[in-house]
């Protein structure tokens, strides 16, 4: 019988986070290894736990699952959060695909110099509010429905969800403009397994700090010296 | 009645080539509408069609689709090439986010500076031969079937192929020490679709010079 899946990666946000929010948004509970060490790693990668020798890693299903993206569309296959059908499995790929770029922006924030994190804070806010955030805005206006694809809640809407805050932790006001998604956060943020992930003491993770930072750099030996986009 | 899918990107490969493989490789016929100038991708801007004010683009099934995960993903689930439950789909997909990223290392060879070539070059080397060729390697060697997933047909194989290919290009030896690569490569090469498709006058397209790299920047920025 399968037991809980259970998540590999350091103690912090990184590529693992969004696998967090699907995972609790879906009502499934998991266990975490954290990796702190070189030597944890090297274990992980003598044991064949690596396919590519990478993290995240999700033990789940008798699955050693790695690349976050199979990862997250196994979960949301599997919890029905990828639509009803192909057409709608398509919307909800081409919105996710948006805000995996723009929090793909917002990954290597912590691994950035004092100077190139301002631009980047700059570059984060010009495109969210230039490029993603006027397109979600557009989705909801035009249907009027509560979620983004086919009036039924989907991986979509935890991405979606998921980039707001963390653009919001940014630039706090960042969704003046866009009262659709104003809306949006708050209905999405309401539902229990959501709101439950959004309270302190549940395994989402806080924003990258420097300890984080230096975890990631002395356990994968890379990273050292990173540019703003 | 739909009609053939059209696909809108620059005259290379870039992020539009996976899509062209998988339709080819599927026995689609597809129509293409190049980006040649700054002009061209402001006309496709004004009208509203790029969800994310990005190419790669294809109108296919009355959707104007972008982000080539997307693209590539509903072209795979469409004409089977997807496997045929959740975990095969979840191997396919493990296998095809590895060659992706494989992928992005292989383009940007090309467009190295002639001082940074052989830097990189040993980089793709390293990548290559001691991560990602070793896995594909090692599958075809457990199962002893002609296809990567569920002895059938996928977007993995497709996608490997694509990838073998690009990385022959860079380093004609690469698969040196991959012998069920390289019969994976001529069998695969084999199949009636993808043989089309390599051959001289398809729509695959060739690798992205050097010299051409300023006319695709200015298209964009």
């Amino acid at each position: 019988m399968a037991g809980k899946p259970k998540l590999y990666y350091f103690d912090g946000r990184g590529k693992m986070e969004s696998i967090r929010w699907l995972l609790a948004a879906a009502g499934v509970e998991f266990e975490e290894e954290f990796l702190e060490t070189r030597e944890q790693y090297e274990k992980l990668l003598q044991g064949e736990f690596l396919l590519f020798q990478q993290v995240p890693m999700v033990e789940m299903d008798g699955m050693k699952m790695v690349q976050t993206r199979a990862i997250l569309s196994y979960i949301a296959a599997k919890y029905n959060l990828y639509g009803k059908d192909l057409q709608e499995r398509a919307l909800i790929d081409m919105y996710v695909g948006g805000t995996d770029d723009l929090m793909g922006f917002i990954l290597m924030f912590p691994f950035l110099s004092a100077e190139d994190k301002e631009k980047q804070r700059a570059l984060i806010v010009q495109k969210a509010t230039s490029r993603y955030f006027p397109a979600y805005e557009k989705v909801l206006k035009d249907h009027g429905q509560d979620f983004l694809v086919g009036n039924s809640f989907s991986w979509a809407d935890v991405h979606l969800l998921e980039a707001i805050l963390m653009v919001e932790e940014k630039k706090s006001d960042v969704l003046a403009g866009f009262p659709q998604l104003q809306a949006f956060k708050a209905r999405i943020s309401s539902i229990p397994t959501i709101k439950k992930f959004l309270e302190p003491g549940s395994q989402r993770k806080p924003v990258p700090d420097d300890k984080y930072v230096e975890t990631v750099r002395r356990v994968l030996c890379m990273y050292y010296n990173i540019k703003a986009n | 009645m739909a009609g053939k899918p059209k696909l809108h990107y620059f005259n290379g490969r870039g992020r539009m080539e996976t899509t062209r493989w998988l339709l080819a490789a599927a026995g689609v016929e597809f129509e293409e509408c190049f980006l040649e100038s700054k002009d061209d991708m402001i006309k496709l801007l004004n009208n509203g069609v790029l969800l994310f004010q990005q190419v790669p683009m294809v109108e296919i099934d009355g959707m104007k689709m972008v982000q080539s995960r997307a693209i590539c993903n509903y072209i795979a689930a469409k004409y089977n090439l997807y496997g045929k439950d959740l975990k095969q789909r979840a191997l396919i997909d493990m296998y095809v986010e590895a060659l992706m990223d494989l992928n992005e290392l292989l383009m940007a060879h090309h467009l190295q500076p002639a001082d940074k070539k052989e830097q990189h070059l040993a980089t793709i080397v390293d990548k290559a031969t001691n991560r990602y060729f070793p896995v594909y390697e090692k599958v075809l060697k457990d199962h002893g079937q002609d296809f990567l997933v569920g002895n059938q047909l996928s977007r993995a194989d497709v996608q490997l192929l694509e990838t073998l290919l690009m990385a022959e290009e860079c380093k004609p030896d690469l698969l040196a020490k991959f012998p069920l690569l390289q019969s994976f490569k001529a069998r695969t090469s084999n199949i009636p679709t993808i043989k089309k498709f390599l051959q001289p006058g398809s729509q695959r397209k060739p690798p992205l010079q050097e010299k051409d790299l300023p006319k695709v920047m200015k298209i964009f920025y």
